[in-house]
């Protein structure tokens, strides 16, 4: 049971094939039996867990019929949630208990899921390997010396290795779809301004964005069906009727126009994703597809404008890490300037550190012109591609990562693990949605296909992904992590 | 060397909003400390800023009421800097766009004369909360009640000269924003704040000379004064031979000095950029028409009304029009006792000088509009005279009851009864022969002090035009 999607879940909580409390005790004892090993958790919430499965049981017998009412999930540790410890992955917030609820954890309560815990990442989700968590890295269910992706990386290890039926995460430059494609599930993150980004620790304010990780297309839907909408409490969420997402995904692809961008076919992507990837194409063409290359010339900007943009913010968001008010402050400071120095230096890893650097020097008095402003220019260009592009196709597809999942420790140098983000970063630039899901399997490995859709292009996308999980079986591909049960 | 100086002002007012900027937390000055200070406020991580419309609206209402340029589109961008009291790590300002542009309020100097002075800008921004040093040993307490409030900050041109001009434009200010009714403007708690910019260069040059800055003062009087300690000390500086240090000073009011500040403003780069968390804030024609609709009558204005419906003398009608309040009382006592004139003596005479003395607020004062307008009213009726009003003014401070009653009560009424008055007179002219000789030669200046005589004599309460009619009358040849 615990291999099936939400959506199948579902059917069989109300079938009463299954009850929510049983369900949830199956999660909480494969997280018991099998976190140690993957470290996908931070943290396991047991007892509430069991307590919200319960009146959802309750509530399902009352009649209540929500989709993913009883449908046990993690969430990302970058949401807060009320009572919870939300760390983010970093000591400044080991200790950190947040008095309220994202509104995503909101509206998942909302919808009846069930909370069973809190997954790992990398520190204020700064990373694509999820090895700069102060919790420690995050294992690959399917290979264990490897790396889940990052920065949802617990999320998409819990998701694959059947530890929660659903997840949530949050993508800033790919941090949801990378690891998603390394995971061999699926991943989306939905236009800038369509889920609310209160209560989600701010990494970079105009590029972050929460999404689901999920087993299908079709629960991706589901899930952001309850994630998405206007929240007054977040100023750049967008006052946008949400569609139900899930009515579109049975549309047909006949006559659909597929762009893959050139840029995205050449020099460093590996020949088997690039097979794989090559090979979906195939499939969407036979259920109606055309397949025309689309050009992105300022594409191979968009890691470089990333790498300003997203450090000059994120240096301002964590600056309200202090010691002051909350969480790790350094041991007996003489004074005021020692504590600033010593609980940042303490409580920050060197990712962050790094970035905080970056971004504090990008922001200097004479250094704006050449590094901030410089890099919003490139972000209209990028984002004036994506428009171009679509005047002649529906949707953009391409891989979602160059390469399979790597070995913990492989990437040393900073700039390699920048690179990671290549095809994803772009769309975090530009606003747009994008999904990532599983494309094949390559020297055991799964491999991830990226489509990118239009400004809340949403619907159009899982339908597309949708689509492809009808006819093809990637999705339901299991490591054989965990499988002796 | 003759010297000339270079002001400008900064001035931060706190918007009396209901709520703060950005985290709708209620913002009541004198709270328990950290009692209005929401999850935002604490800035927990997660939080995020929305922004509250009505302090728009009151930025809009400045800009309007000044003639400025206001930005159809206003961007907020951070202010970075770690400073306890700042819980974010950074403020949010306007830089680059802010709410309002050019405009300019005039001033009435001393001697009447009017001067225009620009405004370069007014944009909105976050209050910092407070830092308390004294109530804990060895450490400090931080109050975020004021965290995340409302400011205006208003930057003037460098078009001040001196001291006097300065506090000309601060209390121009002051006057519109309380007429606006945008914010209490109240220097001692900290809700009208000032900054002045202070250069000196030789009398003609056009090149400026360096500034500095003086932080936070708290009140007119020790503006003016800082700015003539600021001016001498640069004065002697360079006379010295040395040079002024760009830098940022503090008034100390004890000493009548300014002194340089260590502080945590000093070299900072902000590294200012536009706030992400908050979208720029675009604004149409409608809502600047709609805003200039509902502006009530403004100091200037009112002053032109007062001055042509009441006839009133430019020093007059400057002196009743410096507040709404102010204006609204005395409006209210003319219009009601029908003499605008005899009003504005009154209002700026014996009611300033009781309201002064006592430092109390026109909207406390001991007597209301209403019954200072029925004592005039009582002068003019020839019931008592205008010195016994002084007198009946005196009793009514502390007693509340009716204005006839206190009259009546300590027999103050006028003797308005010919046959007594003849008696007065007759008293007078037997007793002051060689005067009322005088007086019969022609002497007519003899008048006056024989009126007096007779007033005395009734202790003020005959009524002078009667006495003076029956002195004229009783002398004649």
């Amino acid at each position: 049971m615990i291999e099936k999607t939400a959506a199948e879940l579902s059917q069989a909580l109300s079938s009463g094939e299954i009850s929510s409390v049983e369900l949830t005790q199956s999660y909480l004892d494969r997280i018991n039996k099998y976190n140690e090993e993957l470290n996908a958790f931070i943290t396991v919430c047991e007892e509430s867990a069991l307590a919200q499965a319960k009146a959802a049981d309750e509530k399902r017998a009352n009649g209540d019929a929500s989709p993913l009412l009883g449908i046990p999930l993690a969430h990302k540790d970058i949401f807060c949630t009320n009572g919870v410890t939300t760390t983010c992955g970093s000591r400044m917030l080991h200790n950190f208990v947040a008095p309220y609820d994202a509104t995503v954890v909101e509206n998942f309560s909302a919808a009846g899921a069930v909370m069973l815990g809190k997954t790992n990442m990398d520190e204020f989700a700064m990373g694509s390997s999820n090895e700069t968590s102060f919790f420690g890295p995050v294992k690959n269910p399917w290979d264990t010396t490897r790396v889940p992706g990052g920065s949802s990386g617990g999320s998409a290890a819990a998701v694959a290795a059947d530890l929660c039926a659903m997840a949530t995460g949050t993508d800033t430059g790919g941090s949801i779809r990378q690891p998603a494609a390394f995971c061999g599930i699926t991943g989306f993150k939905p236009s800038y301004g369509r889920v609310s980004r209160w209560g989600m620790i701010a990494f970079a304010s105009s590029l972050d964005q929460a999404g689901p990780l999920s087993k299908s297309a079709e629960d991706a839907a589901l899930m952001t069906n309850v994630m998405a909408g206007l929240d007054k409490k977040d100023s750049t969420s967008i006052d946008k009727a949400v569609e139900d997402y899930t009515a579109t995904l049975n549309d047909s692809l006949d006559g659909l126009r597929i762009g893959i961008p050139k840029q995205h076919f050449a020099e460093g992507l590996t020949a088997e994703v690039e097979q794989g990837i090559r090979d979906a194409l195939s499939e969407y063409e036979k259920l109606g597809a055309t397949v025309t290359e689309v050009d992105l010339p300022n594409n191979h900007l968009s890691v470089s404008a990333y790498y300003v943009v997203a450090p000059a913010e994120a240096s301002a968001n964590l600056s309200r890490y202090d010691g002051v008010r909350y969480g790790y402050r350094c041991e007996n400071p003489v004074d005021l300037e020692d504590m600033y120095k010593r609980t940042r230096s303490e409580g920050f890893g060197d990712e962050v550190k790094r970035r905080i650097l970056v971004g504090t020097y990008a922001l200097s008095a004479g250094y704006y012109d050449a590094y901030y402003r410089k890099a919003q220019k490139i972000r209209r260009l990028i984002k004036n591609d994506f428009v171009e592009a679509f005047r002649e196709v529906d949707v953009i597809i391409g891989p979602t990562s160059p390469h399979t999942a790597f070995e913990l420790g492989a990437k040393t140098d900073p700039v390699t693990m920048y690179l990671e983000d290549i095809y994803t970063i772009a769309v975090n630039l530009a606003g747009l949605p994008g999904i990532s899901i599983p494309a094949g399997i390559a020297n055991g490995l799964p491999l991830g296909m990226h489509i990118v859709g239009k400004d809340f292009g949403e619907a159009k996308i899982l339908n597309v992904a949708h689509q492809f999980q009808q006819h093809t079986d990637w999705h339901k591909q299991k490591p054989n992590f965990g499988q002796e049960d | 060397m003759e010297w000339e100086s270079v002001i400008g002002l900064e001035v931060h007012v706190s918007l009396s909003t209901k709520s703060k900027l950005f985290s709708g937390t209620a913002s009541e000055f004198g709270a328990e400390p950290n009692t209005q200070a929401n999850i935002f406020d604490l800035a927990l991580p997660g939080t995020l800023p929305a922004f509250n419309e009505e302090a728009l609206k009151m930025a809009v209402r400045f800009g309007v009421a000044i003639g400025a340029e206001i930005g159809t589109r206003s961007v907020f961008d951070r202010k970075n800097y770690f400073y306890p009291d700042l819980p974010k790590g950074y403020q949010v300002t306007q830089l680059d766009f802010p709410t309002v542009g050019k405009g300019s309020l005039t001033i009435t100097l001393e001697d009447g004369s009017e001067k225009v002075i620009g405004v370069t800008r007014a944009h909105i921004e976050e209050n910092a909360g407070k830092s308390l040093h004294e109530e804990f040993s060895g450490q400090s307490g931080i109050d975020l009640n004021r965290a995340g409030e409302p400011l205006l900050e208003i930057v003037s041109e460098p078009e001040i000269t001196n001291a006097e001009e300065a506090v000309a434009y601060l209390k121009k200010l002051h006057s519109i924003v309380r007429y606006l009714d945008i914010s209490d403007a109240i220097m001692a708690q900290g809700s009208m704040r000032c900054d002045v910019n202070v250069s000196i260069r030789p009398k003609g040059e056009t090149e400026l000379g360096t500034r500095t800055e003086i932080k936070n003062i708290n009140s007119f009087r020790f503006v003016e004064k800082a700015i003539h300690s600021e001016i001498l000390r640069q004065q002697e500086v360079i006379e010295d031979g040395g040079e002024i240090i760009q830098e940022t000073r503090r008034y100390d009011a004890n000493k009548d000095v300014t002194t340089s500040m260590r502080s945590k403003e000093v070299a900072n780069d902000y590294r200012y950029f536009p706030e992400p968390d908050l979208l720029p804030v675009v604004i149409d024609e409608s809502f600047i028409a709609s805003i200039k609709s509902e502006l009530p009558e403004l100091p200037d204005t009112k002053k032109a009304r007062f001055m042509d419906e009441f006839a009133l003398s430019s020093y007059d009608a400057g002196v009743l029009t410096a507040t709404r309040e102010m204006a609204e009382y005395f409006e209210e006592v003319a219009k009601s006792c029908g003499d605008a004139k005899l009003a504005a003596n009154w209002v700026t005479g014996d009611l300033l000088a009781l309201l002064n003395k006592n430092d109390i607020d026109i909207t406390d004062s001991p007597i209301q509009a209403q019954r200072l307008s029925t004592l005039i009213g009582r002068i003019k009726d020839n019931t008592i005279s205008g010195k016994i009003a002084k007198t009946v003014f005196e009793s009514m401070i502390d007693d509340s009851a009716d204005v006839d009653e206190i009259i009546e009560n300590k027999g103050l009424k006028q003797v308005t009864d010919t046959g007594e008055i003849e008696k007065l007179v007759d008293e007078v002219i037997s007793n002051n022969p060689d005067q009322v000789q005088q007086l019969k030669d022609g002497k007519e200046q003899v008048l006056g002090f024989l009126v007096g005589q007779a007033m005395k004599l009734s202790q003020g309460k005959a009524n002078p035009g009667q006495v003076n009619q029956l002195l004229r009358e009783k002398t004649k040849q």
